[in-house]
C-alpha cells in the first residue's frame, strides 16, 4: 500500500539547531553562565573595593559598641550597647508601629469602606473624597505633612493640649497615663488570658455543634462578658493592682505619664490614613462582589437582616477581601521604613541608617535589613496560599 | 357585542396624565428624604457628615483663598502682625521658589533644554493616550524610543554644543519627572521579560525570573535605593563611577519591573489556552506568538493594572529624597529650610502646593485608566 511506503521514508528531521529542546537547553545555559559570572563579578569586585576603602567584613561589627543614643527604646539601652541590640530594638520598633497600625487601618479601612456603600448619600461622597484624596498623595508627603506641618504647629509643653485632663498632646509628643503593675497583677493578667484562650475553645466547640446539629450559640455575647467578668473578678480578688500613674507638668515638661514620641505618632497616622483608604476600596469591591441573589435567597430563608450580612454575606465577601487586605498588612510593614525620613527609630533607620554610617559595611546591613523584610513577606505569603486554599470555592 | 363595548359611554378612550407623586416623594424633598434622612440613624449620620464638611471645607478656603497673601517679597509680607489681619497662605513663598522647585538648580539659562524636554514629551503623550488618533505604533516608538535618548542628551548636555549640567544640580519636578519617565519606560520592557520568563518551560529561566521578581517585590523600595546607593558602587570595578541619579534610577526600575512583571503575568494567565494552542497549530515560534498574538490580548486586559503601577510608581519618586536627591519634596524641603520665608503658614502654603501638584497628576492617571477600563471593556470580564 501507498501508505505503508510513505511510513517507511524518514520522518523529517530538523537541524539540531532548530530543535526546540536543544535550544531551551542552550538559552538556559547562557543565562546561567552570564548570571554566574555577574556573581562573580560582583564579588571580586566587592572584595578588592573593600579592601582598598580598608572596610572590615564580616558580622563581627554586632558585637562592637554603638555609641549613639535611641529616642525611643521597648527594651532597656544605653549608648555602650552593641550594634546587635541595636537591630533589635529597630526590629522591635518596626513591629510596633506595624502592629499597631495595621489594626487601626483595618478599623478605619472598613468603616470608610461600608460608608461608600451606604444609602446615605452625603456621607457615601465624603468617604469618596476621602479616599481619593489619600490615595493620590504619595505616603511619603503626608509622612512629613503630618511630622512637620500638624505636629509641628502644636504649642509646647506648657500650653499642652489636654484631653480629660489625662492624656496631654504638645510639640514634644503625647504623654499618656503609665499602667504601674502592682505585686498580683499576674493573676489578673493571667485570668485574661485564661479567659480569651476559653472563649476561643467555646467558639471552637460552638462553630462544630452547629455544622453538626444547627442550632446556634451566642458565641460574641458570651465571650465577651467572660473576658470583661474574669478580668473584673481578678481585679476585685487581688484589691486592684494595676493602677494608672498621670503624668504631671512640672517646670517646663511632663513627669511621669509615658511618653509617645511625635515620629511615632506622625509615622502612625500617616500609615493608617494612608493604608485605610486602599482596604477601604478592597472592602467595597470585596461586599459588591457578592450577587444580590446572595442576600435575596437569605431573606427567603427567612434570615433577619443582620444574620444575612453575618452568615452569608461577610463569609463570601471575606474570601475576596482577605488576599488583598494581607498585601496591603505587608505594604504598611514595608512603608513603615520610610520613618527614617522623620527619625523615627526603625529598623532601616538605626540599622541601614546610623549602623550603616558608622561602620560602613554597606553590604552586611543592607542585606540584613532587606533579608528582615524578605522574610516578613515571605512568611505572610505563605501564610496567605494557606489560607486561600482552605477557602477556595470547591468546583465540580 | 363588540360594537356594543366600544359605544359604552363609561370606558374610556384616552389614558389620562399621571397625577404629580406626592409632594414629599419628589423633587429636592423627596431626594433629601430618600438619600439623607430616611431612617434616624441616617439623618444622625447626615449630621455628622455636614458637621465633617463645616469643619473642614470653610477654612480650606479661608486659608488657600480669602485669608491668602498674594504678593509679598519676603516673610515680612506673610507675618500677621506686618499686614494687620489673620494670614492664610503665604503664596508669595511659591512665587519666589517656583524656579527651585520646577528646576533645583539647574542654569536659569539653560531653562529652555528642560522646557522643551516637557513640551517634546507631552506632545508625544497626549496623542498616544487620545485612542482616536493614528499611528500608535509609531508614536509609541517615538515615545518609548526615541524619546527618551533625545532627552537625556538634551537635558546633560556635552554634545551638539550642548553645555554639560551634572545631575547633581538638577532638582525638583524635572527629578521627579525624569525618575517616572525612566521607571516607565524601564520597567515596561523588562516587566514583560520577566513575565515571559516566569511562564517559561525552561525551568532555569523560570528559576531565575521567580527568584528575581519575589526578592524586589517582597523588600521596600527604601532598601532597593540604598542598595543602589550604597552597595552597588562596591559591586562595580574600582574605576567606574556611576552618577547618584543614575544608580536611584537603577533601583527604581528593577524594583518597578518587578511589580509590572506581575500585571502581566494576570495578562498572561487570562488568555485562554485556545489561544496558544491555535498560534503553536499554525506552526508560529514563540516569539512571534507572544508578540503577535499572545502580548496584544494580554497587555490590553491589563491596560489598568498597568496605569496602576504607574501611579505607584509616581508617588514611590518621592522616597529618593532620602537618597539626597532633591525631587520635588526634596526642594520644598529644602525650601522651607529658608530662614527668610519662616513665617507660620509657610508650612501650610508648601504642602498645599506640592499636595495639588501631586493629586493632579495621580487623579489625572487614576481617571484615564478608568476611561480606558471602559472602553476597553469588551466582555472578557463577566
Amino acid at each position: 500500500m501507498a501508505i505503508s511506503g510513505a511510513a517507511d521514508a524518514r520522518p523529517a528531521r530538523a537541524a539540531f539547531y532548530n530543535d526546540p529542546k536543544v535550544r531551551g537547553i542552550f538559552y538556559q545555559l547562557v543565562l546561567f553562565v552570564v548570571v554566574l559570572w555577574l556573581g562573580y563579578e560582583f564579588v571580586i569586585n566587592a572584595r578588592d573595593n573593600l579592601r582598598a576603602a580598608k572596610i572590615a567584613t564580616g558580622l563581627g561589627f554586632l558585637d562592637n559598641t554603638a555609641g549613639f543614643s535611641i529616642n525611643q527604646t521597648l527594651i532597656p539601652y544605653t549608648e555602650s550597647d552593641t550594634y546587635g541590640r541595636v537591630f533589635v530594638i529597630g526590629l522591635l520598633n518596626t513591629l510596633l508601629v506595624a502592629a499597631i497600625g495595621i489594626v487601626l487601618a483595618t478599623v478605619l479601612g472598613f468603616i470608610v469602606g461600608i460608608s461608600r456603600l451606604s444609602p446615605n448619600w452625603l456621607l457615601q461622597r465624603l468617604a469618596g473624597a476621602y479616599v481619593e484624596l489619600i490615595r493620590n498623595l504619595p505616603l511619603l508627603f503626608q509622612i512629613l505633612f503630618w511630622y512637620l506641618a500638624v505636629l509641628g504647629a502644636l504649642p509646647g509643653p506648657r500650653q499642652s493640649i489636654s484631653l480629660l485632663g489625662e492624656v496631654f498632646i504638645n510639640n514634644r509628643g503625647m504623654i499618656i497615663p503609665r499602667p504601674v503593675f502592682a505585686e498580683g497583677s499576674g493573676i489578673v493578667l493571667a485570668a485574661f488570658a485564661l479567659a480569651v484562650v476559653a472563649s476561643i475553645g467555646l467558639r471552637v466547640w460552638a462553630r462544630r455543634r452547629q455544622e453538626a446539629t444547627g442550632q446556634q450559640f451566642p458565641v460574641l455575647r458570651t465571650s465577651l462578658a467572660l473576658v470583661v467578668g474574669a478580668t473584673f473578678v481578678a481585679l476585685v480578688a487581688t484589691g486592684f493592682p494595676i493602677t494608672f500613674e498621670k503624668p504631671e507638668l512640672r517646670g517646663f515638661n511632663f513627669a511621669g505619664g509615658l511618653r509617645v514620641i511625635p515620629e511615632f505618632v506622625a509615622l502612625l497616622i500617616a500609615l493608617v490614613t494612608y493604608t485605610a483608604a486602599f482596604i477601604a476600596e478592597i472592602v467595597r469591591a470585596g461586599i459588591l462582589a457578592v450577587s444580590r441573589g446572595q442576600t435575596e435567597a437569605a431573606y427567603s430563608l427567612g434570615l433577619r437582616p443582620g444574620q444575612a450580612l453575618r452568615l452569608v454575606i461577610v463569609p463570601q465577601a471575606l474570601r475576596v477581601i482577605i488576599p488583598p487586605l494581607t498585601s496591603q498588612y505587608l505594604n504598611l510593614t514595608k512603608n513603615s521604613s520610610l520613618a527614617v525620613a522623620i527619625g523615627y527609630p526603625d529598623l532601616f533607620a538605626v540599622f541601614a541608617g546610623t549602623t550603616l554610617n558608622q561602620t560602613g559595611q554597606a553590604i552586611e546591613i543592607i542585606a540584613i535589613s532587606m533579608a528582615v523584610y524578605l522574610t516578613i513577606s515571605l512568611v505572610t505569603s505563605l501564610a496567605m496560599n494557606l489560607y486561600n486554599a482552605r477557602v477556595r470555592l470547591v468546583e465540580r | 357585542m363588540t360594537d356594543e363595548a366600544v359605544n359604552l359611554a363609561f370606558a374610556r378612550t384616552q389614558m389620562i396624565d399621571a397625577m404629580a407623586p406626592p409632594r414629599a416623594a419628589a423633587g429636592a424633598i423627596g431626594w433629601l428624604r430618600k438619600n439623607l434622612l430616611n431612617s434616624w440613624t441616617n439623618a444622625l449620620l447626615t449630621l455628622l457628615g455636614l458637621y465633617l464638611v463645616w469643619l473642614i471645607v470653610p477654612p480650606l478656603i479661608k486659608f488657600l483663598f480669602i485669608d491668602a497673601v498674594w504678593d509679598g517679597a519676603s516673610r515680612e509680607d506673610c507675618l500677621a502682625e506686618k499686614v494687620g489681619r489673620e494670614v492664610g497662605a503665604c503664596w508669595p513663598f511659591i512665587q519666589k521658589k517656583f524656579y527651585q522647585l520646577v528646576y533645583g538648580f539647574y542654569p536659569s539659562d539653560l531653562y529652555w533644554r528642560p522646557n522643551l524636554t516637557f513640551a517634546l514629551g507631552a506632545a508625544l503623550l497626549i496623542p498616544l493616550l487620545i485612542p482616536k488618533i493614528p499611528y500608535k505604533a509609531l508614536n509609541a516608538v517615538l515615545f518609548f524610543g526615541v524619546f527618551p535618548v533625545v532627552a537625556f542628551f538634551l537635558l546633560v548636555g556635552g554634545v551638539f554644543g550642548l553645555e554639560h549640567v551634572e545631575t547633581r544640580i538638577w532638582g525638583g519636578l524635572l527629578v521627579t519627572l525624569v525618575v517616572a519617565v525612566t521607571g516607565i519606560v524601564a520597567s515596561l520592557p523588562l516587566g514583560i521579560m520577566l513575565a515571559l520568563g516566569r511562564r517559561s518551560q525552561l525551568p532555569v529561566i523560570r528559576f531565575f525570573s521567580v527568584i528575581f521578581i519575589e526578592f524586589w517585590r517582597g523588600v521596600p523600595l527604601i532598601t532597593v535605593l540604598f542598595f543602589a546607593t550604597y552597595m552597588l558602587p562596591l559591586f562595580m570595578p574600582a574605576n567606574w563611577s556611576i552618577d547618584s541619579l543614575l544608580r536611584a534610577l537603577v533601583g527604581v526600575a528593577l524594583f518597578s519591573a518587578a511589580y509590572m512583571a506581575e500585571v502581566v503575568r494576570g495578562g498572561l494567565q487570562a488568555i485562554p489556552r485556545g489561544q496558544y494552542e491555535g498560534a503553536m497549530a499554525l506552526g508560529i515560534g514563540y516569539w512571534k506568538m507572544m508578540g503577535l498574538i499572545i502580548l496584544p490580548q494580554a497587555l490590553k486586559l491589563v491596560i489598568p493594572g498597568i496605569v496602576n503601577t504607574f501611579i505607584g510608581l509616581f508617588k514611590d519618586t518621592t522616597l529618593v529624597m532620602i537618597v539626597a536627591i532633591f525631587d520635588f519634596l526634596g526642594q520644598l524641603r529644602a525650601a522651607f529650610a529658608d530662614p527668610n520665608w519662616s513665617t507660620p503658614s509657610t508650612l501650610f502654603t508648601g504642602f498645599a502646593f506640592a499636595g495639588i501638584v501631586y493629586f493632579v497628576f495621580c487623579f489625572g492617571m487614576s481617571r484615564y485608566s478608568l476611561f480606558v477600563e471602559r472602553r476597553l471593556d469588551t466582555g472578557y470580564r463577566r
